[in-house]
């Protein structure tokens, strides 16, 4: 079941945004999906953390960042919009990024919470979001013609619409997705993935996360060569959970 | 006046008419709720008025896990102390469910011949409840990642339990190592000006470690401990967890006990249970019978479907109840797992939950040794997907739990056996064990 790598491959640098604060809904997962399917893949994982207050690391070859309580993205606000800049650059220098639930949120221009006040988001992302009264919580399916069928989770009450420059990341076949209106699930922009989705969402859809690993290796060396993890499992746990009611 | 007139007339009939209604729906074999129902709509001061007059007045427990152990443990204590205890058993519609088991215990009169009610409060009906009769005493134990699928946000629930506190006229038994909880003690208002007594349960720091909250939950392997922030006094500490037995401080010296219950965790609410059972006793008019309260303690065994241990084929098999991220970790650090078969069952019903985020939040390197035998229940592949990214070897997956216990059953001949299951899970573990073993019959 577990594939070691047999030749060092290469080193790729995982960050993951404010675990310490933002971490609700199994995000660890894709955290460890990554470290995992890296290795399987033959290359070398190390998995950095970035909280409030921390040095910004060097070499970043992916980002991935969760959701969090209210009170912990009022922890992390400031600390995120002095690294918006640095961010910006990475999103734009084509990083690949996964940004799920909160920090989708925030990588977007505002947050306008239900009483009228407007949170900034550090505005990578051409989207908006609103908070309601609504909470859109259930199993999802989305299909997406770039990365086939995912599965997932949602839990949000704030709704979010995209700008013109910028696409979904697929269609909704079961669940809402970014808002109650248009159908749509999460965005895609350069190498980033953003979606309401948990679940964890990429052990039950390997396709974006081999997406992050490949795209990751290829900036950093020119070429990537898959290894052959073993997705037995997944495949069956997307089949069992696909059919779950919503 | 002719209205106060109708009103005392109503009064008087609710309860003879209650009861009746218990009687016929009994007979019929309905609901346990449903007189609840009829007497609380002719007569809705009825629950108020019978549970504030209690000499000690109402205990409520309340928290994410555990309540149903722990209001059993601090039914047992008191007991142990002499005092007559009305509780509630039933999990239906709560304030209809307390007026209903009401209606059993009063006399024809509508009295209640009990010194105190320990109740225990969901989060979800503590609201409403704790407006109408505002306890005298409420044990909080904890505020855990558990049922994100009805409140949306942990802090919500510790927002609800706040407001628990917040209604108590004497003394609030709060959870020192819970931050959510703990932090409680600072938005009440002080005893002079009408708050109630604050008392805390707590750990030793070596325990700390085993009860992660939730806030330092993803925590990877090689993450940096957080420092031990200073913490006020505790009335009882769990000091020392042994293998069937504890040591609990209180009262500046340390006692130890046998203990049936087993688990880090539940020994830790048995410390709670002490804690509030100690501040009611200790308003009695006698002292303490302390050999009592410790044999009663270390006689406590879990609630119905909260971990038990049932024989099968001349072994033990545990069932373990899990349903959280905190819940399943303490089970595996609980339960170490040398020497025994195991099997998970996960469902996704929508009393267990429907988000399976919460398999990612744990970590099972402590069955990588020994693997997993055997998966069930609706999401027995999620299962196998995390125990893969955790490199726990796997046997059997089968959804369907009849099948796969009975493989297990077979497979693991010889071996004790333990089960970590969801809740809806477990009823089903449970009803196809009945039919092999003796399982405790549930009333
Ligand atoms: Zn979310």
């Amino acid at each position: 079941m577990t594939q070691e790598a047999s030749e060092n491959k290469g080193t790729i640098r995982v960050v993951q945004l404010y675990p310490r604060d933002m971490n609700i809904y199994g995000d660890w997962g894709n955290a460890l999906v990554l470290k995992r399917r890296i290795a399987w893949h033959g290359y070398t994982p190390e998995l950095l953390e970035y909280n409030v207050g921390d040095d910004f690391p060097e070499d970043v070859d992916v980002i991935v960042g969760g959701g969090g309580q209210d009170s912990g993205q009022l922890v992390i606000q400031a600390d995120l919009l002095s690294r918006g800049s640095t961010l910006q650059e990475l999103a734009e220098d084509g990083t690949p990024m996964l940004l799920i639930c909160g920090m989708y949120q925030l990588f977007g221009r505002f947050f306008k919470t239900r009483t009228g006040s407007v949170i900034p988001g550090i505005g990578v992302l051409d989207v908006e979001t609103h908070g309601t009264d609504e909470r859109l919580i259930g199993n999802v399916k989305v299909e997406s013609e770039e990365f086939g069928e995912i599965l997932g989770y949602e839990n949000h009450s704030g709704q979010t619409t995209l700008g013109p420059g910028i696409r979904a990341l697929g269609t909704t076949a079961k669940g809402t997705g970014n808002n109650s209106s248009d159908g749509q699930e999460g965005a895609r922009y350069k190498n980033i993935v953003a979606s309401y989705l948990h679940g964890s969402l990429l052990p039950k859809n390997p396709a974006i996360a081999d997406f992050l690993i490949s795209t990751a290796v290829e900036r950093k060396y020119g070429s990537f060569t898959a290894g052959a993890p073993d997705d037995r499992f997944a495949v069956l746990a997307r089949e069992h959970a696909g059919r779950r009611p919503r | 006046m002719p209205l106060l007139g109708y009103i005392r007339s109503m009064f008087f009939f609710s309860v003879p008419l209650g009861k009746l209604v218990r009687r016929v729906t009994r007979l019929r074999g309905g609901g346990s709720a449903f007189p609840g129902l009829v007497v609380e709509k002719i007569d809705p001061g009825f629950m108020a008025r019978t549970l504030t007059t209690l000499p000690h007045g109402v205990a409520v427990v309340s928290g994410t896990n555990g309540k149903t152990t722990t209001t059993k443990m601090v039914v047992e204590l008191l007991e142990s102390q002499g005092l007559k205890v009305f509780t509630n058993r039933t999990g239906s519609n709560f304030t209809r469910g307390v007026a209903a088991a009401l209606l059993g215990e009063v006399d024809w009169r509508g009295r209640l011949h009990a010194d105190i009610a320990v109740l225990e409060l969901d989060e979800a009906h503590a609201v409403h409840f704790v407006n109408r009769v505002p306890p005298r005493y409420s044990l909080l134990l904890n505020v855990l990642r558990d049922q994100l699928d009805r409140f949306g946000e942990i802090d919500k629930t510790a927002e609800l339990l706040q407001h628990v506190a917040s209604k108590t006229t004497g003394t609030v038994v709060l959870n020192r190592e819970d931050p959510r909880v703990a932090r409680i003690a600072g938005a009440l208002d002080q005893p002079e000006s009408g708050g109630a007594e604050v008392r805390y349960f707590g750990l030793d720091d070596s325990l700390l470690s085993t009860f992660p909250n939730d806030d330092d939950m993803r925590a990877g392997p090689g993450s940096p401990m957080p420092v031990v922030p200073e913490r006020p006094d505790a009335d009882v500490v769990l000091r020392r967890v042994g293998v069937d037995d504890a040591d609990f401080e209180y009262d500046g010296a340390i006692v130890t006990t046998h203990m049936k219950l087993r688990g880090v965790y539940n020994i830790f609410n048995a410390a709670a249970a002490l804690t509030l059972a100690r501040c009611i006793a200790g308003q009695g008019s006698g002292p303490m019978d302390h050999k009592s309260l410790l044999s009663a303690l270390s006689n406590v065994a879990p609630a119905f479907g909260r971990g038990e241990s049932l024989i099968v084929d001349g072994l033990p098999l545990d069932l373990v109840l899990v349903k959280n991220p905190s819940g399943f970790r303490l089970g595996l650090k609980s339960f170490p797992a040398g020497g025994y078969a195991t099997m998970i069952a996960i469902n996704d019903n929508y009393a267990d939950g429907r988000d399976m985020s919460w398999l990612w939040d744990v970590e099972f390197d402590s069955l990588r040794n020994g693997g997993v035998d055997q998966l069930s229940g609706s999401r027995a592949y999620d299962m196998a997907l995390r125990l893969q990214y955790d490199e726990v070897p796997v046997g059997g997956v089968d959804t369907d739990i009849t099948s796969a216990l009975a493989a297990f059953i077979r497979d693991a001949k010889g071996q004790p056996k333990r089960i970590f299951c969801t809740y809806t899970a477990m009823l089903a573990i449970r009803r196809e064990l009945s039919k092999i073993t003796t399982v405790e019959v549930v009333s």
